[in-house]
């Protein structure tokens, strides 16, 4: 009896070592521009660390990052840097780093590389790339929009016609005119990702121009956010993070860039052994992407609805959204 | 090309441009200061950053925004006095310095940001003040009389620059500094006090312009909220010939392109947006190249003085 | 722009006899100010409760404690020495080109569409030809600019500034449209960059597993080219005769304008050359971010080496460093990347104010010889 109870002790005291003295899972990741972008590094970064307080802090996930990594050589060196390390997963979170990862990634077979926003992973087995359907809460937004709008004109204001904010306008602009094709939408494009004052500048003219919901994609789309915020009466549609603390008034609803999901898939299968050839993207389906409305924003029950039903039709397949 | 010409949408497009050119002319006024006294200050974008973040979390933090500016014109007087001391009494090649200076203004202010502020937040900036009677007149009463005081200020201190340099003896002492550096010495004007008290007007200046952005137009401060603004500013200053009407100009002139361009886009017409986005830069050169720069460069720009150096 | 010179007005003559004291008073106080930076830095450094030691022991590291770091450096090196070396030649017709992110843009997308179009060319001739032409691309960009003042009287300050914009916008112009990679449009992901470039026209890498490229060896054998060019041929001493001395220029017959426009848009060439060797030696296409500030950081690194061709390439290799192991000290010590901007921008204050005591102690030195040549020693 006694020697039965030693036992058992003992092995949950090995089993308790383990777990205590277990080296922690590390991540890097390596981004373009700031973790607090409200934009796409933010997303990325605040997924991170959700999944680190989920794990159980630092002693059970360790990141690193860097961040405003625009020039490329630089940022092939922080992720060659990062592998070099021992870290078990590098992300290089910037479709600029593509070829940099092609590289790298052969050079160090046994690290897992996440890249995105792209599909391609070169057909190297420790490589995983990730996109995001942005086109998809886009038609979310548009639809919602469509219904709101009281003028019929809504502005977009978007950096630059590349990327995830040329899918999630496209998407948007079919959104909207699944709903009602008479609505006019206008475009304007500030040729920066980065430039709030000419954003800004944008906005307002949607603005005065008649329109009273606006959206846009970027960093910079807090200029936007501020010029709806003076008018007092502009709606916003927000996308990759959740923008309703910029106006909680007037944000009615945002696609949020989800990445939790794909981050465990990837740590469990890198602590299983796979360390990738999979190409993941956020939908609406798998709950990569989220739509999510502002609590304190008052959604009429009718445009929630209609919000939803695009939701699941998209999810179904039943809506087709191509950027 | 439906609705361009309208009456409201030409109401609107100046509207715009009002906001949009405050920056620019804070800026570059001061600037054309600094110039006048022979000092380059290709540094005015990290200035007008670093100023813009103490604006920004002194209104956020104390909940007045004349506290907020008077921060900004506090930053941008320290910042002023770093480059006049790297430029004028180290004699440092003014074009790097202002590099430097630059690169220092846009790292602080990023990086306080971050660790005062954390993520993006709003403050409620200057409001917009209608001055009564002339707010409503038709058409030109919404545009020029219904702004903040930020805005109404960029425009007044047109006059005030040009008579300070045009018609006091400060402005004709900076004038001979930047002209004739020698010959003002012998004449026991200060050269290099000159060039500091210059600069770091500019640099103030550069500072309310920073605040402009901050407190007034965007009410917010992001990572590189100017982005570059400063430097179009510098060449403003070039384009108007080192006098404050045409530094006026130059900034109109490029707001309401820029202006006009955000409307082309807006109202759907069938240009590229990158091809509209590059018209105002077309047409500022554009515009050099068709009038006559009378007012000709201060002699003594971007040469540090050294008594017994020619 | 500063009338100082590095070499006496008799030009020709002078060039030839070294002033080793001068040269290391040239290297030290650049290295002493870095010094200055850093340590205020390590005052920041210790407020945001990391280890200036460790931070600054892994800047060092970054940047030459590893092959990979070693060649990440040279790496760097290339494209400041090459836009260095356009600011050495402009500034010695005293004009300062500010111009060089769209320059470097001009000679990048020339270097992108020509091996695209004639990507059936055979890579001894394709690689020339591309550097040729992105040379003249950025040539061009510069050449505008120089047209105007010297016809016009257009500021250069004002109009490359413009111009800078311009090209900006028309790089989005073209990656959004006629440019953009065809595999993104059909996977609809719509990325901000060229195609992939034709195998045989990227520039053979030195070392295997690194970014480290041919262009290196192209940049240093143009700075002795450039040193050659302003000091042993007619056209180069008329440049540097005007920066000296405008007006004697003038009286001599030089026409001034013209060798101002035309240092401009030699300046061009080289910016846009090192936009060509980004694009075809380093990341094999054309992507928005390529610039990433060479075109200011380049002029950093032509004051470093004094002006002077043969000096920029060991400034360009230290200054490439600084950016490299300030990469890795962020990594390290895990501080935000906004910090290492302000720290360079306070080495780049400090340095630019440290070439005063070099130019007193020249000025001393050369009132000293006159001294001695007039009482016949």
């Amino acid at each position: 009896m006694k020697g039965k109870g030693f036992l058992i002790a003992g092995i949950m005291i090995v089993l308790l070592a383990a777990g205590v003295f277990a080296d922690p899972f590390r991540i890097a990741v390596v981004m373009p521009s700031a973790t607090t972008d409200m934009a796409f590094s933010q997303s990325m970064w605040s997924a991170l660390v959700a999944i680190q307080k989920e794990m159980g802090g630092e002693s059970a996930l360790v990141l690193k990052y860097s961040e405003n990594m625009y020039n490329v050589p630089d940022a092939a060196a922080a992720v060659r840097d990062y592998a070099s390390q021992g870290f078990d997963v590098v992300i290089a979170h910037g479709s600029q780093y593509g070829s940099s990862v092609q590289e790298i990634a052969k050079d160090f077979p046994q690290t897992t590389f996440a890249w995105g926003t792209d599909v391609n992973t070169f057909g190297l087995p420790n490589v995983y790339a990730y996109t995001a359907a942005a086109e998809q809460g886009g038609y979310v937004n548009g639809v919602l929009a469509a219904r709101l709008t009281k003028s019929k004109k809504i502005g977009v204001t978007g950096p630059v016609e590349v990327g995830d904010a040329k899918t999630y306008i496209d998407g948007f602009v079919q959104g909207v005119q699944s709903v009602n094709p008479g609505i006019t939408v206008s475009k304007t494009w500030t040729g920066s990702f980065s430039d709030v004052a000419l954003m800004a500048a944008a906005a307002k003219t949607h603005i005065a121009s008649g329109a009273d919901i606006l959206t846009g994609s970027s960093q910079s789309v807090v200029g936007s956010i501020g010029a709806a915020k003076d008018n007092g009466g502009v709606l916003w549609f927000g996308t990759q993070s959740d923008q309703a603390s910029l106006a909680p008034k007037l944000v009615v609803a945002s696609q949020v860039y989800d990445w939790t999901g794909m981050l465990r898939d990837i740590i469990s299968k890198h602590k299983s052994g796979v360390l990738g050839g999979v190409a993941y993207t956020l939908t609406l389906e798998n709950s990569g992407l989220k739509v999510a409305y502002n609590p304190a924003f008052m959604l009429p029950a009718g445009v929630k609805a209609a919000g939803d039903a695009a939701i699941n039709g998209i999810a179904k397949g039943t809506i087709k959204v191509e950027p | 090309m439906k609705n361009v010409f309208s009456l409201a949408v030409i109401s609107g497009i100046l509207n715009t441009m009002m906001g949009l050119a405050t920056p620019f002319l804070y800026a570059a006024l001061g600037e054309t200061i600094a110039q006048t006294s022979g000092v380059v200050n290709l540094g005015v974008d990290g200035v007008m950053l670093l100023s813009g973040f103490a604006a920004f979390y002194v209104a956020l933090s104390t909940g007045s925004l004349w506290l907020g500016l008077l921060a900004a014109a506090l930053v941008g007087l320290l910042l002023g006095l770093l480059m006049s001391f790297v430029s004028v009494t180290l004699k440092a090649e003014q074009g790097v310095s202002g590099i430097g200076l630059y690169m220092f203004g846009l790292g602080m202010s990023s990086l306080l940001l971050k660790i005062l502020v954390g993520t993006v937040k709003t403050v409620q900036g200057f409001a917009p003040v209608p001055i009564p009677v002339l707010a409503n007149i038709p058409f030109i009463g919404p545009i020029l009389f219904r702004n903040s005081i930020p805005v109404y200020g960029a425009f007044l201190l047109v006059p005030v620059v040009w008579w300070m340099l045009e018609k006091t003896t400060l402005g004709l002492k900076i004038k001979s500094v930047g002209q004739n550096p020698a010959a003002a010495d012998s004449l026991g004007i200060s050269v290099d006090g000159i060039r500091y008290l210059s600069v770091c007007m500019g640099a103030v200046l550069a500072g309310v312009a920073g605040a402009s952005l901050s407190i007034s137009v965007l009410n917010l401060f992001q990572d590189n909220l100017t982005a570059g603004q400063g430097f179009i500013a510098v060449a403003l200053v070039y384009f108007g010939g080192w006098s404050p009407i045409g530094v006026l100009g130059g900034a109109l002139l490029f707001s309401v392109v820029n202006s006009f361009q955000l409307w082309v886009q807006v109202l759907g017409v069938k240009i590229p947006a990158s091809v509209a986005i590059m018209l105002p830069y077309i047409l500022t050169i554009a515009a050099l190249t068709v009038t006559v720069n009378r007012m000709r460069q201060p002699a003594a720009l971007n040469k540090p003085f050294e008594r017994g150096e020619s | 722009m500063t009338t100082r010179s590095t070499t006496s007005p008799g030009g020709k003559r002078r060039a030839s006899a070294v002033d080793w004291s001068r040269i290391a008073l040239n290297v030290f106080l650049p290295v002493l100010g870095v010094v200055l930076a850093l340590v205020l830095g390590a005052v920041m450094l210790l407020i945001l409760k990391a280890n200036p030691l460790a931070a600054y022991a892994s800047l060092v590291n970054g940047a030459v404690g590893s092959q990979f770091g070693l060649t990440q450096t040279l790496v760097k090196a290339t494209p400041l020495l090459l836009v260095g070396l356009g600011i050495c030649i402009a500034f010695r017709a005293n004009v300062i080109n500010i111009g060089g992110e769209g320059q470097i843009i001009a000679g990048a997308l020339m270097s992108t569409w020509f091996p695209l179009f004639f990507h059936s060319w055979p890579g001894w001739l394709l690689i020339p030809a591309t550097m040729i032409v992105g040379f003249l691309a950025g040539a061009f960009w510069g050449f505008i600019p120089g047209i105007l003042k010297a016809r016009l009287n257009v500021n250069e300050i004002l109009s490359t500034i413009m111009l800078n914009a311009i090209a900006l916008q028309l790089m989005n112009l073209l990656l959004q449209g006629p440019l953009m990679d065809p595999a993104g449009v059909a996977a609809r992901t719509f990325l901000a960059q060229s195609a992939q470039l034709p195998q045989q026209v990227w520039l053979p890498r030195l070392v295997p597993r690194t970014l480290l490229h041919a262009g290196a060896i192209v940049a240093v054998g143009l700075a002795i080219v450039v040193y050659v060019f302003l000091w042993r041929t007619t056209i180069g001493y008329d440049i540097r005769a005007v920066g000296l001395n405008p007006d004697a220029a003038r009286y001599s017959g030089i026409n001034v304008p013209t060798f101002q426009a035309l240092s401009l848009t030699l300046a061009g060439g080289f910016a846009g050359l090192a936009g060509v060797v980004e694009v075809i030696g380093v990341q094999h296409r054309l992507m928005e971010g390529l610039t990433s500030g060479y075109g200011f950081t380049g002029i950093v690194a032509a004051l470093l080496g004094s002006l002077h061709p043969i000096g920029l390439i060991p400034a360009s290799i230290l200054f490439g460093g600084l950016l490299v192991g300030a990469d890795k000290m962020q990594r390290a010590v895990q501080v935000p990347s906004s910090l290492v901007m302000a720290i360079l921008g306070l080495v780049v204050l400090f340095v630019s104010g440290s070439a005063l005591w070099s130019r007193r102690w020249a000025a001393r030195r050369r009132i000293g010889e006159q001294r001695d040549q007039e009482s016949g020693a």
